[in-house]
Parts: C-alpha cells; structure tokens; sequence
C-alpha cells in the first residue's frame, strides 16, 4: 500500500472495461427484474394463518423443523397466548387445503392437535410504504445532487448520484435472477448500502477534490488515478472491516438474517467497486477539470496554493 | 501546544461517556409481565381505591402480585409469569366493570434511580420478544347500512329538488331502500332519475295497497365492494393511528375479508393502544330542528357531560369527521381545551352551504362513539368473555351560528385536554370506514425461534469482536485507540436509541454492528492520513495533527451527505423505513462525536506534549 505514488496502480486503465461490465450487470439487472420479477417475502404479500392447539405444549424448534422437512420454506412458528397454542404463518395463499395439510404433517410426529383457524392475512406492509418510500429515495437522491453539487462541483453531484442508482439496481438484479426472498429485512440493507456506497463514493471524491487543487501539474487521469491510489488503503480496510462483519452475519447469524447479509455483502462490494469505477470513471467522462473545482476568487490564489484549510475551530480541537 | 486538549474538552467527553452509560444501562435488566388499567375514556382516571379493588381480585384469585404503581393516569400491576398474565386480564376486568380497559403489558424493570433519571430500556421487537395480538373485526352490516342511509339522504333531497312528492325513502330492512309515490306517473319520473344517477343499485318497480315503489337494492358485487373499501380503509386508518401513537416496529395486516390484525411489541403504552385502535369516535355536524320540524325528520340525542339534558337536531347530516383535513388540540381563551378543524374542500363547501342560511340557528356537534363492553357470561358452566358492542351518541357542542363557517372552526365543550388530544389525533388519523370491536387479545411469542436468536445474536457479537481484531493488528496502537471509541461509539448508539426507547429488532441489532464497521471509516481515514503525512516526512507530532485535520473535510463531507439522505428518509418514510432512518442518523452522529473527538482526545492523551519518536500505527511505517 505504501508503493512509490509515481508507481500508482493504473485505476483508469479499466475504465473502459468497467464502463462495459457495468452497463451490462445494470441492464441484466433491469431485465432481470422486468422478467422474473423479485420474489416478495410474507412480509409484503401476505399469506395464511393456521391456529393450532396441541394437548401438550410443543417445541416449536420441532415444529419449524417439521415443516421445513415437508418442504415449507417461508413459515413463522409462534406461541399465541398459551404454550399450547401455535400460530403458523405462512406464505402460501389461496389453498384452501393448507391448513389440513400442515395439521397432517404436524401430527405425524405423534403429536395430539386440533385445527383451531386459519385463514388469509394480508399484506403487512400498506401501499403508502412502497409510495412514500419511492418517493423518499427520489427526493433523498435529489437532495444529494444538489448538496454535493453545491459543495464540490455539479459533475460530482452527477458522479455521486449514478454509482447509488448502479448499486441499488444491481443488487435487486442479484435477487431477481436467484429468486432471493425480498423482504423488510432486505429493503433495510438496501437503505445501509445507499449510506455506504455514497459514504464511500463521497471519500474518493473529496481527495480527487483536494488533488486537483494540490497539484498544478498533471492531467486529470492522473490525478484521479493518484487520488484513487491514495485513499486505496482506506477503501480496503473500510469494506474488509464491513465485510468480515457481515459474513459473520451470513455464515452464524441464521436464516432470519441471511438475506439482509446476503444484500449488504453485494452492495459493500458492487458499492466499492462503483465509487472507482463508476464515480471516478463518470468524473473522466464528463471531463471534469482543474478549472471547475477552483476555490473562489475572493478567497485568494493564496488560497488555492494550498490544500483546502480545515475551519479554524478545528484546530483548537 | 500541539496534541493537547483542554482540561474541559476532555472533560466533555468524559461526561458524554458517563451519561451514555448510564442511559445505556436500563438495557440489562430484564422486563416483567404486567397488566396494565387505564379509564376507558380517556377523561376517567385511575385512582389508588380502583388500584386496590384489582389487586385484591387478583389475589382472591390466587395470582402473586409483584408489585402494584399507579403512574400518571394509569395503574400497572406486575406478575411473576405470562400464565398469571393472561388470567389476571379477565380477573381484573371482571373486578372493576366497564369504565376501565385492562390490558397485557411488558414493563420494564428499570431500577428506580434510573428511572427517576428518565432512563429506560429499548424494546425488543416483535420477532425477538413477541408482543400483545389484537384482532379486531370490522362492522360490515353498519358499513353498507351508512352507505344506504347517505344514499337514502341524497335520494330525497334530489326529490325534493325536482318538486317530485314522495313518501317513505328509508332502508329497509337489510339492503334495500323503498320510495312509495302517489301516482305513475311521479314514479316514472323519480325512476329514470334514480337510473341515470345510482347505477348500482338494481331497481324494481312494485304497486302496493294503491301506492306505487320504487324499490332500489344494493347489488351483490356492489356490496362486496363497500366491505372492501371499508376494510382498506381501515387499515390505511389503522396504521395512521398506530404511527401516531409513535408505536415503533407495529404490526398491522388483513385476516379475511373482514378482520385486522395488530401486533405491538410488549412494553407499549397497549392499554393506551387499545382505547384509541378501538375507538371509532367520529364527529357529525348537525342543525338543531326548527321546533316545526315533523318528528320523522328529527332525533333527540342527550348530552355527552349531562345525559339528562336533550335537545332535537335534524336527522340530516351536514358534514362529518370523515371530511376533517387536520384537526390539532387547543386552548380557548378562558384556558378550555378545544380542536381546531380544517375541514377538506368538500366538507368546507357542506360546512359553508348549511351555515349561510342559518345564521342565528343553533348548530350540534355530535360525538359518535362505537366501543365494545367485556361481559363475562357463564356459558356451560364456563366463565366465557361475550363482546357486546355499543354505540354512543352524544352532544359535546351546541352553539348558535354567527355567521357562515367556512373550513376553518372550533370545537369546544370537551372535558379535558387528554380527551381533546385524543379526539383530535382521532380525527386526524382518518376516520374508520366502519366500526372495529375487538374479538381478541393475546400475548404472541417471539416470531423467531430461540435457535435463530442465539444464532443472531453470536454472528453480532462474533462480528464485532471481528472488527476490533482486525483494526488492533492493522493499526497495533492507534488500532487500539480506534477500539476504544468504537466501543464508546456503540454505547453511545445504545444510550440514544434507549432515550428514544426505540424498538429493537433482529435486523435492527445487526444494523447497529453494521453502523459500527462503518463508523470505523472515520478511523482508518484518520491513520491512513496519519501515515501519509509520516511518510512524506512529518514529525510524529505533526502528522497526527495533520492527519486528523485533513481527513476531517472528509469525514464531514461523507457523513453529512449520509446524513441527508438519512432525514429525507425519515421525514418522507412510514413504518420500518422510518425505524432504519433514525438508527442511521443517531449512528452518523455518535460514529463521527467517537471517531473524531474521543480518539483524538485518547492519542492527544498518549503522545500530545511530549517528544514521540515512533508512532504504533502498523504497517511498514514504523522503521520510517
């Protein structure tokens, strides 16, 4: 990591390769979802209810086994009031038989239960979810926009807005083509790999920021080559930290949190991946140079001699 | 002097530490089953003699109580497991009759100093702890019923418009409304008016005993969809109401055609939940009758405060709740509580049409409450709970127009501010399409087994160790240094989520570890700078301050635009979008507060003021 800086790694060398795999993961992606669609969980399609009530309290780590033996894949096992009443919850819907199929199974271990209910429950998740939190994501995109428009340069608003839209849409596209259940679970990773991603996005492009008014020599390409060389070490322990957390995650924390890691872990690394190669990359293509990220006038060529002062206040800290 | 903080920087620090400890401390004490009293309006309270009279039911009954507090408008009476739980809600009930709500509660065991310091644990969410499971059915009969009666009203208003004499109009019976003429000939008139503008009603023309109907009837498919709005409808209401009540982590879905579920994580306010999911208070806006008025086109309804005082309004509405755009609780300027209502345009125009020519006419407003009574009913020689289901109607204002109402009035003649609040969080949570009554309450255990518990909560705490691990043998020292504010950090995240008394879920838990890697990007950004800044040939002293003041600009950059995208999403999100958004901006701030003050104030304490010849940041650095 500590190499020479004349040396640095040719980033940009990819770049035209990147920009292919790229455009073309993010329209597989957009296929993807066009044609097999995301496979919703419980949580958003709802299901059937079935009440049960045992003779003597079950174990219900039994029952779950049970029924992921006969082949149920997405259930919810609870106590409901009692230790001897059970509600199973499941995602299958509109099979009338379903309730007397899992008593079936569950009394094949031996068990004495009766059928007290079932019936079809609904969505958990109301319609204003999927509208006002479309509608959040727009407007919190917008606001990035402008926000990183205003304190670096607008190509840099661009370049911070379109690796967050790539990773997003490659992830759904992960889960599209493997059928991957898609619930609350998984719409909160993608939330933490929106703040990841531009977290990481923003860290390149403030040294590329800093470089550009550094150094008074040297063409763009090497400029974001060199900055991407700088913060390289960074970018490394940052996404290494976060990935050991959450293959912990994946490979311990069970099936309830497999998903939600399984999201995380793709957008870490397509996040990674987009904050060079899409954000620097978008940066060469829109041609950005020294000229747009010069500071201001009034503050003085002195000024931009140097790298950008912290606030004053910063240095009594 | 470089690298030394000021006695009161450090100070600070120490101080956000030790009350984040201490906030974060209620956290370790487990919580208790309980039931919860509370007045089942919300202008009742709970007194030490209504306290009283339960625990003592409660212990003819031979349930141990833990122990017994009344707190400000309501009682808590803690039990030592979840069976004496579900037999002390009846037994307590039965004991104290219908003017209280006894609910299922968890509370939490905060010892009392903490407690007095406002200190209290987060809540564990649904899937890790279970919570109370209300099922509530919606009143399908009264929702068609309402929607006949407005047809009925309209119907003969139209009528009336088109100089058309008729007699009847009423519903009948279930689904059907009967208009009876003099003549055919109005018949045939009225009838091609009700085709052209009540298409979904099926019609049928009947003479009987000289008098010729017009029978219009509900059709099936047309039913069918009344009870689908409603339903819909109140879900959306439901959920609002929820939300408003600040319930984090709720539950809310559809159980056939005709039922919702709700499920609250334990150590909620439930009693409170319940009043107001059950409450179905609305509002109807009506003139008092002129005292010519024929009596069929009249009722008389009591006073809410006085019953023994009555007064006769017309039996045409002219708005309801139902057209309330926003609606915020008060103070007239005698100190009274009051709601302010903005009425939506069409209520506004209903509002403005009636009052124009009434001025000097009397105006009611009427509170309309639906609620369900517990009985206990011997059936078979069993105690069985029975629902008996009531309406009440009754005057809260009666108030002489002045002058035409526009959108914008005022509601008074309300007991108290908690019934003021109530009913304006009612009305601005949306109206219930129809009716709901509770048909069950239960306690629900976790919905994740205990194996994915334990799992969970290993690769957590697995995780983290993980990450100290790796930062202790990449940065040797300043790793250790990193570790401790990240440690910090965490606490500091745990404090603020319990001061919010956030609820905790498993995605939840493993989101806060998760904020935790990130956070350390703060770190690594600072060493990688520190090394940089060593490398090119900087004095140890000087490339810590370097380091930390340049990767400042980018650790400010980074975390606010997160932080942006964090309270957009919390503003604009509903339900678990929102829980995400906060445990992300709390997380933003404690990470960059740890990241950046507490580890400078650690390397300020270890190396600042003295001469340093080699810093411990690992790598090949350290034989610079």
């Amino acid at each position: 990591m500590s190499d020479d800086q004349k040396q640095s790694f040719d980033f940009m060398g990819f770049r035209k390769l990147a920009s292919v795999i790229s455009i073309i993961l993010v329209v597989a992606s957009i296929a993807l979802l066009g044609i097999r669609g995301l496979n919703f969980g419980m949580d958003f399609t709802g299901g059937t209810s079935v009440e049960l009530e045992y003779a003597q309290a079950p174990q219900l780590g039994q029952v779950r086994s049970s029924l992921a033996a006969a082949g149920y894949d997405e259930f919810v096992v609870q106590n409901f009031g009692a230790d001897t009443l059970v509600l199973v919850r499941l995602a299958e819907s509109g099979n009338d038989k379903l309730a007397q199929e899992i008593t079936r199974v569950l009394e094949a271990n031996g068990n004495e239960l009766k059928l007290i209910s079932s019936e079809f429950v609904g969505s958990q998740v109301g319609d204003e979810l999927k509208e006002d939190s479309g509608l959040a994501l727009l407007l919190a995109l917008l606001v990035v926009l402008i926000y990183v428009g205003m304190r670096f340069q607008f190509k840099f608003g661009i370049a911070s807005v379109v690796p967050l839209a790539h990773d997003v849409i490659i992830i759904l596209g992960f889960f599209a083509l493997f059928q991957w259940t898609f619930d609350l679970t998984v719409l909160a990773a993608l939330l933490a790999v929106i703040g990841y991603s531009l977290n990481d996005t923003i860290v390149v492009a403030d040294r590329i920021r800093e470089n550009f008014r550094k150094m008074r020599v040297g063409e763009p390409w090497d400029i974001i080559n060199d900055s991407i060389h700088q913060t390289i070490a960074r970018t490394i322990n940052t996404s290494g930290t976060t990935l050991v957390v959450l293959l912990a995650l994946y490979f311990l924390g069970g099936e309830a949190i497999n998903n939600f890691a399984l999201a995380l872990i793709i957008g870490v690394v397509v996040g990674t991946y987009s904050s060079i190669y899409v954000s620097a990359n978008l940066l060469m293509v829109m041609g950005v140079t020294r000229e747009d990220l010069m500071i201001p006038a009034k503050e003085g060529i002195a000024g931009s001699e140097e790298d950008e002062q912290p606030p004053e206040w910063l240095n009594r800290m | 002097m470089l690298n030394k903080y000021p006695l009161w920087k450090n100070l600070i620090i120490l101080i956000a530490i030790v009350v984040g400890f201490v906030y974060a401390l209620p956290n370790l004490f487990p919580d208790d089953y309980a039931v919860q009293i509370t007045g089942a309006r919300s202008s009742t309270e709970v007194d030490p003699a209504v306290l009283d009279r339960a625990v003592k039911a409660l212990e003819s009954e031979g349930i141990e109580v833990k122990s017994s507090m009344l707190e400000d408008r309501d009682a808590l009476i803690r039990l030592t497991s979840s069976d004496d739980q579900l037999r002390a809600r009846p037994a307590v009930q039965a004991a104290l009759g219908r003017d209280y709500l006894v609910a299922l509660n968890m509370a939490a065991s905060t010892p009392s100093w903490l407690r007095s310091l406002g200190a209290g644990p987060m809540k564990l969410g649904l899937d890790l702890r279970g919570g109370v499971h209300f099922l509530l059915e919606v009143d399908m009969e009264t929702a068609v019923g309402q929607r006949l009666d407005a047809v009925s009203g309209q119907i003969k208003q139209e009528l009336r418009d088109e100089r058309i004499r008729y007699r009847g109009g009423d519903v009948d019976g279930k689904r059907n409304i009967v208009v009876s003429f003099r003549d055919e000939a109005s018949r045939a008139e009225a009838f091609s008016l009700i085709k052209r503008q009540y298409n979904e009603f099926l019609l049928d023309q009947e003479t009987n005993g000289g008098e010729f109907q017009i029978i219009l009837t509900l059709s099936e498919s047309e039913v069918n969809a009344i009870r689908k709005y409603a339903l819909e409808q109140n879900l959306t209401t439901i959920r609002n109401r929820v939300n408003e009540l600040g319930v984090a982590e709720p539950l809310v879905q559809q159980q056939g055609a005709d039922r919702i579920i709700v499920e609250l994580p334990g150590v909620q306010d439930t009693a409170q939940a319940k009043r107001v999911l059950g409450a179905t208070a609305n509002l109807e806006f009506r003139m008092e009758a002129r005292s010519d008025a024929p009596s069929s086109e009249t009722e008389k309804f009591g006073f809410r405060d006085e019953p023994q005082r009555t007064a006769r309004l017309e039996r045409e509405l002219i708005a309801t709740g139902n057209n309330v755009a926003n609606a915020q609780q008060a103070f007239d300027e005698n100190g009274q509580p009051q709601v302010s209502i903005t009425m939506d345009s069409v209520g506004g125009d209903l509002m403005n049409r009636a009052t124009r020519n009434a001025i000097g006419r009397r105006m009611a407003v009427l509170f309309i409450e639906f609620r369900t009574e517990t009985e206990t009913k011997m059936v078979n020689g069993k105690p069985k709970e029975v629902e008996k289901r009531i309406v009440d109607k009754g005057i809260i204002s009666l108030a002489t127009v002045q002058s035409a109402l526009g959108s914008s009035f005022r509601i008074t003649g309300l007991d108290s501010i908690p019934e003021a609040s109530e009913l304006a969080l009612l009305l601005r949570a949306g109206a219930l399409a129809a009716p709901m009554y509770f048909v069950q309450e239960r306690t629900i255990g976790p919905s994740l087994g205990q194996k994915n518990i334990d799992a969970g909560m290993l690769s957590v705490g697995l995780g983290f160790i993980l990450v100290l691990l790796y930062m202790l043998l990449y940065y040797r020292g300043f790793g250790l240094v990193a570790n401790v504010a990240l440690t910090i950090n965490l606490i500091l995240l745990i404090a603020c989520m319990s001061i919010l008394s956030a609820t905790l879920t498993l995605p939840g838990i493993a989101g806060i570890v998760l904020t935790v890697g990130m956070a350390v990007d703060a770190n690594v950004l600072i060493f990688e700078r520190i090394k940089e800044e060593l490398k090119s040939g900087a004095s140890p002293q000087l490339a810590i301050n370097a380091g930390y003041s340049r990767a400042f600009v980018s650790i400010v950059d980074a975390n606010i635009t997160t932080l942006l995208v964090a309270i957009i999403l919390f503003a604009m999100g509903s339900g678990p979008v929102k829980g995400f958004a906060i445990t992300l901006c709390i997380g933003i701030l404690t990470s960059m507060f740890s990241g950046l003050m507490v580890s400078r104030s650690i390397v300020n304490m270890v190396y600042g003021g003295r001469k340093v010849e080699k810093l411990s940041i690992g790598g090949k650095l350290a034989n610079v």
